[in-house]
């Protein structure tokens, strides 16, 4: 009771110690601290750090979904490795991946994205928010429900789109797979580019644009000299997100499973077909440590782009 | 070069804010004039008319002999300076100054020599290969400038072109674009919230209120005679003194006091009339006695101006104010007598100078 009377020379006979140890803001010490982060580190390392690892060391084994090397896996050296890469299935799917990547992230969203975001820039009301709704709420469905559309628009008896261009019977899946999946998927992920060069343009200096236009600059000579030199880390960025993440992307299973005879089978349904449909984990394991290196080059790619300032 | 001229401007934003009302104005060629007001009052959508980059709603703009008000900004043949330069940051100097020039496709040779050129005659020819970044605020001003020079344009606009210059650098700048306006003779229109800015450049100045031009004239004109109320209380540098008063045959009677009729409006206010009693801080003579026709009260407030002092009188219960020389300012609590001088005093009736 005494000591609650006199409480401040209490508070600073208690804090001066911990105080002096910590450099921390919050004063609370490194093991205190630790404690505090302990959870999420452990959610990361079990999620994130161990099935990474996991899939390393699968990659060097025969593991197998079913059978004997699914009970007792053998160490097989770079095997995995040399027959991932020496497959032509393997080939035909990156090739496939850079077309879908290029075409469908590189030149379709982000070049629509812009687009969209630049025809917007100065409206307000009605229009914009219609057209950045639909834009928006292709990205918010489901992918099920989603592919069901897609399913449904093009299906080649009863397809809404055939029905409206008079087409019965024509087979966008099996005729054009690649083009069907990567309009899909420009449709699909537009609104990121949207919304990201939507924010980036509100940062342009309207009198850098005003004093372009004074000087007689055509719409692309405004884009060209005012608009893209000032939002370059935006494109970059964006540029960088949208490949990895259509590198990544399964979405163009749930359209042509691949099909036909493997003509839309991008790496990431490759690696499903031959660690689950074929079960060969170890196999899989190795061509998703492929994918990986990669989307490492292609990000190293983008941000040597994005240091080198010009 | 060309004149400028406004034919009955109007300017309707859309939710009905109406920035320019009818507007009337000639700007004879080579002239330096002033868009003078508070903000808000319009000077700066007038001026984005004049350039294009707002549509007027009604009215015409000419240039020259050419009805511009329907073109793009590009064909307008003017140059704008931007209240914030409005420089590309990923281009040097040079490509700063000849960028219009490269739009109108002129030889990458010729425009580089006319940036040169043109950077040299503002004192740039060291800065040509920098970037805007590494430019102080006066230096990238000249930039600005520069670039609207090399276009040889009909006529040129700026955009309240010191507000981003430091106070100091500021007075430097203004006696610097006066003399360069001189020197090219280029008719130039400026906007300006500054009214010291606007009376120590302009040949002529037009002093705007809510959409409206509420005076044109010499700066001299506008400080001397200002037209109403408004702009006799919006221009000096200290504010004018408008007091309310009554006619009383050949005197006023101003806060109590009874003053002398000054010499422009003599014989023009019938008795009996309501009036508002102008005169500036300057234009009075300060004393310690009394003296006939001057406001006499209490010192209240002596503010020191540098090389002289405004002094506040309280009287009655209005203030006046007058403006002292160095070395013969009052204590506060002195009584003392402020002497309007006829010649300068103006009187106001219903708001318009009679």
């Amino acid at each position: 009771m005494a000591q609650a009377i006199s409480p401040p020379p209490e508070v600073v006979r208690e804090d001066g110690p911990a105080r002096g140890d910590s450099t921390d803001a919050a004063g609370l010490g490194r093991v205190r601290a630790a404690v505090f982060v302990a959870p999420a580190l452990l959610l990361i390392a079990v999620f994130l750090v161990f099935p990474a690892l996991w899939v390393l060391y699968l990659g060097l084994t025969n593991y197998r979904l079913t059978g004997v090397a699914a009970a007792e896996p053998q160490f097989v050296g770079l095997d995995n490795f040399i027959a991932a890469v020496t497959t032509p299935a393997f080939w035909n799917s990156t090739w496939l991946t850079v077309e879908f990547v290029l075409g469908s992230a590189v030149i379709g969203q982000a070049v629509l994205g812009f687009t969209i975001a630049w025809l917007m820039r100065d409206r307000r009301g009605t229009l914009k928010r219609a057209v950045e709704g639909l834009v928006i709420l292709a990205w918010i469905l489901p992918s099920a429900i989603v592919a069901f559309l897609w399913v449904a628009l093009l299906d080649r008896d009863s397809g809404t789109l055939n029905a409206m261009l008079g087409i019965p019977g024509f087979a966008w899946l099996l005729d054009h797979p690649m083009l069907s999946i990567i309009i899909f998927n420009v449709w699909r992920g537009t609104a990121f580019s949207m919304m990201l060069y939507g924010a980036a343009l509100g940062n342009v200096p309207p009198s850098h644009l005003e004093s372009a236009r004074l000087a007689g600059a055509s719409s692309w000579q405004q884009l060209r000299d005012v608009v893209f030199p000032h939002i370059r880390g935006h494109i970059l960025t964006n540029l960088l997100l949208i490949s990895l993440w259509t590198f990544n992307d399964f979405g163009p299973f749930l359209l042509t499973a691949g099909g036909p005879d493997g003509r839309s089978e991008v790496l990431a349904v490759h690696v499903y077909k031959v660690a689950l449909q074929a079960g060969e984990l170890g196999h899989g394991a190795a061509v998703s440590t492929v994918i990986l290196l990669i989307n490492l080059v292609v990000a190293v790619f983008y941000l040597r782009l994005l240091r080198s300032k010009k | 070069m060309a004149a400028i001229e406004l034919r009955g401007l109007t300017k309707v934003y859309p939710g009905g804010v109406k920035a320019l009302d009818a507007l009337d104005l000639a700007i004879p060629d080579g002239e330096f004039f002033a868009l003078l007001g508070p903000s808000g009052c319009g000077k700066t959508t007038l001026l984005r008319t004049i350039a294009g980059l707002e549509t007027a709603t009604g009215g015409a703009v000419v240039i020259g002999d050419r009805d511009v008000t329907g073109l793009q900004p590009g064909a307008r043949d003017v140059a704008m300076v931007f209240q914030d330069y409005a420089l590309f940051p990923h281009m040097d100097v040079t490509d700063n100054i000849a960028y219009p020039l490269r739009i109108k496709k002129v030889a990458k040779a010729a425009r580089h020599e006319k940036a040169a050129e043109v950077g040299a005659r503002l004192g740039l020819d060291h800065l040509m290969d920098r970037r805007p970044g590494q430019l102080s605020g006066g230096q990238q001003q000249r930039v600005a400038l520069a670039r609207v020079m090399a276009t040889q344009a009909q006529a040129y606009l700026f955009d309240e072109p010191l507000s981003n210059l430091d106070a100091r650098l500021r007075l430097e700048a203004r006696t610097f674009l006066k003399k360069l306006q001189r020197e090219l003779g280029v008719t130039t229109v400026f906007v300006t919230h500054d009214q010291a800015e606007a009376l120590a450049m302009a040949d002529r100045m037009a002093v705007m209120e809510a959409g409206h031009i509420r005076q044109i004239g010499t700066p001299s004109e506008v400080f001397q005679r200002p037209a109403n109320t408004f702009v006799a209380s919006f221009i000096g540098s200290t504010p004018m003194n408008l007091l309310d008063g009554v006619a009383r045959g050949d005197t006023l009677e101003v806060a109590g006091c009874k003053i002398r009729v000054p010499v422009s409006a003599e014989g023009r206010v019938p008795d009996g009339t309501a009036i508002v009693y102008g005169v500036r801080p300057e234009y009075m003579t300060y004393s310690a006695e009394p003296a006939d026709g001057a406001f006499g009260g209490k010192v209240a407030i002596v503010e020191n101006l540098g090389a002289s002092h405004l002094v506040t009188l309280d009287v009655g219960d209005v203030i006046v104010q007058a403006v002292v020389p160095e070395g013969s300012e009052p204590a506060v609590g002195d009584d003392g007598y402020a002497l309007p001088r006829r010649d300068r005093a103006l009187v106001y009736r219903d708001g318009e100078l009679v």
